[in-house]
């Protein structure tokens, strides 16, 4: 998203998640993941910079408190695998850090704010190939807007937003933010 | 558009600081299992190496070779070059071919800014060394060494070298590496100190952003880094100072030198360093001597200038001041 469009987003966009849905739907999400990993025991979160870091903070807290056990949180930086790489000047890398133990044989979730066209999870799915093998990956994502590229889906959903390709989604987080939303706006044509 | 790296003062601060924190994300792919990303697949680079450097070539391949590009190595013993091809010729052969970028180490100075300026050729230029001029990746690596010890390797983060002092001691009139260091150090807010025999200090260097001093002793107990440069026996080709003896005497860094400098002070040396004349044994193999670290270093720096002049579809370090030119 780039600058005319958070812009745009922030003076005629509608929140469609305020900051206790959001917090609601993480603790759903947590409760699904113990559910289907059976009690969570080698989940190892790994957040797509930036705001999938903080959303895999909260989950990693939210799970804390259902199992009563340390969850290893990392976040997992996919601007070297883009596919897009030759469209845009390069970007600047964020960081990438795995938990000491390693990935390896454990249920990685991966948690990003937007999926949209399905790229970023594609290159977040090559880059853990160069970190290691996990017993088996997951996705979790606050928002699916729809319109994929790829054959990729999510297994955690905070919220299915059917979106038009003419409309824009933001997510802001406290942490980077300083407000907990998701805001739905039109695209600005240019 | 330009896409090239000839000197390292072309780089602006917020460039420098760019390739450096880029650097530091890159050095944590040298601590993976696989030390292998994708960014550059299906680019061509040329190492074009008229003047043998094998330390310099190794770690521009190691760092290519670790972006997934495509390496083809031209060394100019043996090549069209030894029978008389001129490097517009070479540079319209490797243009013909598709390459992406050419790293270009060269014993003329000046010699990688007239492949980039002079249209033969489309591809980004790296300078790898010409002449006495400008090794920019040396300059960026050392910062790096730098700014890993002195301020922290998270610390250092987004920070450039402001306040800190650092001595380069030596061949100043023969060095590209002291050139290029001057001219990178005083962009990021270092202060730098030059010491040299007056043989050695080359004509004009009251307008080098630096101060020049004959005296070792009175430099170190201020340093937060001393750099030592190698003393260039094949250019010793007149007599710049009386004897080896004598050089060491005063401009050799040993242990009692050593143990005037502050005690969080380094110990850099560009390599290749011969023990005994610029520096003693001690020295170099002590903890504070940083010379195995820089070639490590060394190709985190290169991946990311390859990677933010290549990376993208224009680069992203701007070169104003070359545009300018």
């Amino acid at each position: 998203m780039d600058k005319h469009d958070q812009q745009d987003t922030q003076s005629d966009a509608r929140p469609v998640l305020e900051g206790p849905d959001i917090a609601r739907v993480l603790t759903r999400i947590a409760h699904e993941i113990v559910e289907r990993a059976k009690g969570a025991d080698d989940v190892v979160l790994l957040g797509i910079p930036t705001r999938g870091v903080f959303l895999a903070q909260r989950l990693a807290a939210k799970l804390e408190e259902i199992t009563d056990r340390k969850i290893p949180v990392g976040s997992l930086d996919i601007t070297m695998y883009r596919d897009d790489l030759r469209m845009h000047p390069p970007r600047a890398l964020a960081r990438t850090e795995i938990p000491g133990d390693g990935i390896d044989g454990r249920l990685v979730v991966l948690v990003d704010d937007v999926l949209f066209s399905g790229r970023t999870i594609r290159a977040a799915l090559d880059a853990l190939n160069d970190i290691g093998r996990p017993r088996a990956v997951q996705l979790a994502v606050l928002v699916d807007r729809g319109h994929r590229e790829l054959p990729i889906r999510a297994d955690y959903v905070g919220k299915n937003l059917p979106t038009s390709l003419r409309e824009t989604v933001k997510v802001q987080l406290a942490e980077e933010d300083g407000r907990d939303t998701v805001l739905l706006g039109a695209k600005q044509t240019q | 558009m330009q896409r090239h790296l000839i000197s390292a003062a072309d780089l602006t601060r917020d460039d420098a600081v760019l390739i450096l924190d880029t650097a530091e994300e890159m050095a944590r792919v040298a601590d993976r299992p696989i030390k292998k990303l994708p960014t550059l697949r299906g680019r061509t680079i040329v190492n074009l190496f008229f003047e043998d450097s094998t330390r310099t070539r190794i770690s521009f391949e190691a760092a290519e070779k670790r972006l997934s590009a495509d390496v083809i190595n031209f060394t100019a013993k043996g090549s069209s070059v030894s029978k008389g091809e001129s490097l517009k010729d070479t540079a319209q052969t490797l243009e013909a071919m598709g390459v992406d970028a050419v790293v270009i180490r060269h014993g003329a100075s000046g010699a990688p800014y007239r492949l980039a300026t002079s249209g033969w050729i489309d591809a980004a230029v790296i300078n790898a060394g010409d002449g006495t001029h400008q090794h920019p990746t040396q300059a960026l690596l050392d910062a790096f060494t730098m700014r890993r010890r002195l301020i922290g390797r998270d610390a250092g983060l987004g920070q450039d070298l402001s306040g800190k002092r650092i001595t380069i001691v030596g061949d100043v009139l023969h060095s590209r590496v002291a050139r290029s260091n001057v001219d990178l150090l005083h962009t990021l807010g270092a202060e730098v100190t030059l010491v040299a025999p007056p043989t050695l200090v080359p004509v004009g260097v009251e307008t080098w952003p630096c101060e020049v001093s004959y005296d070792l002793d009175s430099t170190l107990a201020k340093s937060d880094a001393v750099m030592m440069l190698r003393v260039q026996r094949e250019r010793m080709n007149a007599a710049f100072f009386p004897t080896e003896r004598e050089y060491s005497r005063r401009y050799g860094l040993d242990g009692d030198r050593m143990a005037r400098m502050p005690e969080h002070a380094i110990v850099m040396h560009p390599g290749p360093m011969v023990r005994g004349m610029e520096i003693t044994a001690e020295v170099a193999d002590s903890d504070r001597c940083t010379v195995v670290e820089q070639v490590a270093n060394g190709v985190s720096i290169r991946m990311a200038v390859l990677y933010l002049l290549l990376g993208g579809n224009e680069p992203a370090v701007s070169h104003t001041r070359i545009e300018e030119k």
